[in-house]
């Protein structure tokens, strides 16, 4: 991968104008402090009407389209929880031949989205996923990352972090909690060779959103990697929500980058990194901790930071600065 | 020969005479219905299925998008997609295979889509048997397929044209799955006669376009959460199309001689009209028991036979008048209802429609071979009251009767 150009600073905000318009209606039944209403309401802004999503089951499939409502003004499908890939392929390919034979105007962009959970992308989903970037289909698929099964109630999934208490792991005298490390998504999908990955936080709107649209101009299949609050199953007031989020990065707990073509760039950079405790002890998920397991955690992620500013050549991602409070005051930033 | 003599005689459309497999044919049938997405998994023993789509797609014979998924329940999952699009799809499968896909296969029925599928019938592991049984289309009895299971190349090529007309009515709106013999018909070639003009094909089974679509300019959401309140009523239109669907089938059959000059009825009855024992049976093996119903009658015997041709929707009523007045009725299962109150699965349902007790005959599972003397003795042998009705027997296994 090639170190990324000199960095602008701050990554390339309000490139473009967000419409008004709002294609992920009001009313949902999401919890208060999710943000899969957050990313699912720019995802569509930036994407615009001509846009289907298929959502295998998950949080976001339960709480958006209760028959007779719904939430999206798009063309929305849900089928089953294992196969967002795979139906998205069957839909893009019917949208070429369709083309071909004059059914719709070719000269029409339509996108196709998955917007998936954790479990439907890394665990359950993982074949039909790889199948479709394999085949290189057109589809934009957005995992929000939710660090579990939350629909059926906090089960551990192949991307919950090490030492979360799931229902599934939970902390128990034997076990502090989840032992596996979280699976890297975006590299994986990296790996397939597609034209663009990214990961992002609601956090940083202007940087998820400018993915939206890379995603959306990529001449194969992309991937999104975007880290989502869950009130229930992270354990948080919900007013934290977004806060959560903003610590998930400030700690270098999760890092927002993109590979483009190959090209991997630290989208987000943090000169002075929070030590993860601060992360961690916002969420009841990790309140059973000791502090050498915190301290593993936090040398995990001092190696994955250093690994990124090696890929990078230069530290993007700086030192942790006990100094630092862990709640930065609103606007202080 | 009983299409021929279901058919009328004069022929509206020009045809050939060509010999080809039951894979292959199907796999023409396919091109000549202007296919639009085809979605792929190999699996003996139709894999020869998918491979000559390929070829088709691949040398411009047939414009289509071809999907090599990964997987069958990828592969339904495409179809499935795709269908919801608006195209026009197909996929096949046989044993393994259709498990594997089964989660999605009711889904396809609840979200009304008219995908077609393919299916050279095989067993199920273990032990792993590649040859053919109906274990695999069975399993679809209750999930609200169309099922048509047919008796010959050229049976299974006229219908998997009728099925794109019948999945894709407006009073329909459902999945159709049409099955034929693994190996004894699927690999073994024999003459057809198609359409020299394949525009003809189009014609009689047009693209309607007509289900409920992801379409940009009309949004709808498809397979939303369907609460208490709602699911029941959802599916029961599933329920009440399936039902609609027999007029449309044998419409559709009806119409389908008339331009191609082949009928299959939606049963075939063989000299049931006084018969006092009839043999039900379904798929290639109907050839031989047209056989022995001839050998039986010969010999003194009132006997009959009757062909199922579609198995969901379940034709009760006419099974009923065409068995009604026959004293012992015999049933040929080609697949294994473990531990059911009958052994065969349809020696259930035909004893469930006919509200008398049925004659239990398993044969040909895993593909053990069978012959007409096979089945003729087990005929004498129910004929004579040597076999108990509601008691499973079985024709060449070893060790048992
Ligand atoms: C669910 C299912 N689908 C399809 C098949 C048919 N099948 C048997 S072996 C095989 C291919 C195996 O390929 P690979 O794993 O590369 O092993 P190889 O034969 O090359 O040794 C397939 C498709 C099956 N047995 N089960």
């Amino acid at each position: 991968m090639k170190a990324a150009e000199e960095y602008p600073g701050l990554y390339e905000y309000a490139n473009f104008e967000l419409p008004q318009e709002e294609l992920f209606l009001p009313g949902h039944g999401l919890c208060a402090g999710c943000t899969i209403g957050v990313i699912a309401r720019h995802m569509l802004k930036v994407l615009g009407p001509d846009t289907i999503v298929v959502n295998p089951t998950g949080c976001a499939e339960v709480s958006t389209v209760v028959y007779p409502r719904t939430n999206w003004a798009v063309p929305w499908m849900h089928v089953a929880f294992g196969n967002g890939g795979s139906v998205a392929s069957g839909i893009e390919a019917a949208i070429k031949v369709l083309k071909r034979r004059g059914v719709i105007d070719p000269n029409r962009k339509i996108n196709v989205v998955v917007f998936a959970g954790d479990g439907g992308t890394a665990d359950i989903g993982f074949q039909a996923l790889s199948g479709m970037f394999e085949r290189g289909h057109k589809v934009i698929y957005v995992m929000y990352d939710n660090e579990g099964y939350m629909n059926t109630g906090i089960q551990r999934s192949g991307t919950t972090p090490f030492g979360a208490s799931a229902t599934t792991a939970p902390a128990g005298r034997k076990v502090p909690g989840n032992v596996t490390h979280k699976k890297p998504m975006a590299a994986i999908a990296a790996a397939h060779g597609i034209p663009y990955v990214a990961t992002a936080n609601p956090a940083y709107v202007h940087d998820m959103v400018y993915k939206f649209k890379k995603a959306a101009e990529a001449e194969g299949p992309s991937f999104l990697h975007i880290l989502q609050s869950c009130t229930p199953g992270w354990r948080f007031e919900p007013k934290y929500a977004i806060r959560v989020l903003e610590l998930a990065t400030e700690t270098g707990y999760w890092v927002n980058y993109e590979i483009d073509h190959g090209e991997f760039r630290v989208t987000l950079p943090v000169p002075k990194r929070k030590p993860v405790k601060c992360f961690l002890e916002l969420q009841g998920r990790f309140k059973h901790l000791k502090p050498e397991e915190v301290e593993a955690i936090q040398a995990v992620i001092d190696r994955d930071v250093e690994e990124i500013n090696r890929i990078v050549g230069k530290e993007v991602i700086g030192p942790v600065d006990p100094s630092l409070p862990c709640i930065t005051p609103r606007g202080a930033r | 020969m009983t299409a021929q003599l279901v058919a009328p005689k004069e022929r509206k459309v020009a045809q050939k005479r060509i010999a080809l497999t039951g894979n292959h044919a199907v796999a023409l049938a396919v091109k000549m219905a202007r296919v639009e997405v085809i979605a792929a998994y190999p699996i003996t023993p139709q894999t020869p299925v998918v491979e000559r789509l390929a070829e088709y797609v691949n040398n411009g014979e047939l414009d289509a998008e071809y999907i090599p998924v990964e997987s069958e329940h990828s592969a339904m999952s495409a179809v499935i997609g795709a269908s919801a699009m608006g195209a026009r799809t197909f996929t096949e499968t046989s044993s393994q295979g259709l498990y594997h896909m089964y989660e999605n296969l009711p889904i396809a029925v609840g979200l009304r889509l008219p995908v077609v599928m393919g299916m050279a019938v095989r067993t199920i592991s273990a032990p792993i048997n590649v040859w053919g049984d109906y274990s695999d289309v069975m399993a679809m009895r209750e999930l609200g397929w169309i099922i048509y299971v047919t008796q010959s190349a050229q049976e299974a090529f006229d219908t998997v044209i009728q099925a794109y007309r019948v999945a894709e009515d407006s009073r329909v709106h459902l999945p159709a799955v049409v099955a034929y013999d693994g190996f004894w018909t699927s690999h073994v070639l024999q003459p057809l006669d198609v359409p020299e003009d394949e525009e003809e094909v189009v014609r009689y089974a047009p693209i309607t376009r007509s289900w409920v679509k992801l379409d940009v300019d009309n949004p709808a959401q498809l397979g939303a959460v369907g609460t208490p309140e709602w699911y029941w009523e959802i599916r029961w239109q599933a329920v009440e199309a399936l039902r609609t669907s027999l007029k449309v089938i044998q419409e559709a059959d009806e119409e389908y001689g008339k331009v191609f000059g082949r009928s299959y009825g939606i049963l075939t009855p063989y000299r049931l009209e006084d018969a006092e024992l009839a043999i039900v049976a379904y798929g290639s093996i109907f050839g031989i028991v047209k056989k022995v119903v001839d050998r039986l009658r010969r010999e003194g015997v009132r006997s009959g036979a009757l062909k199922l041709r579609v198995l969901r929707p379940w034709p009760g009523d006419m099974i009923k008048k065409l068995l009604e007045h026959v004293d012992k009725v015999a049933v040929i299962d080609r697949a294994i209802n473990h531990g059911g109150p009958l052994y065969g699965p349809m020696a259930v349902e035909i004893a469930a429609t006919i509200q008398k007790p049925v004659y239990n005959v398993l044969a040909t599972i895993g593909m053990r071979a069978i012959d007409s003397d096979m089945i003729y003795d087990a005929a004498v042998k129910i004929h004579r009251g040597l076999w108990a009705p509601n008691t499973p027997y079985t024709v060449g296994l070893r060790g048992y009767e």
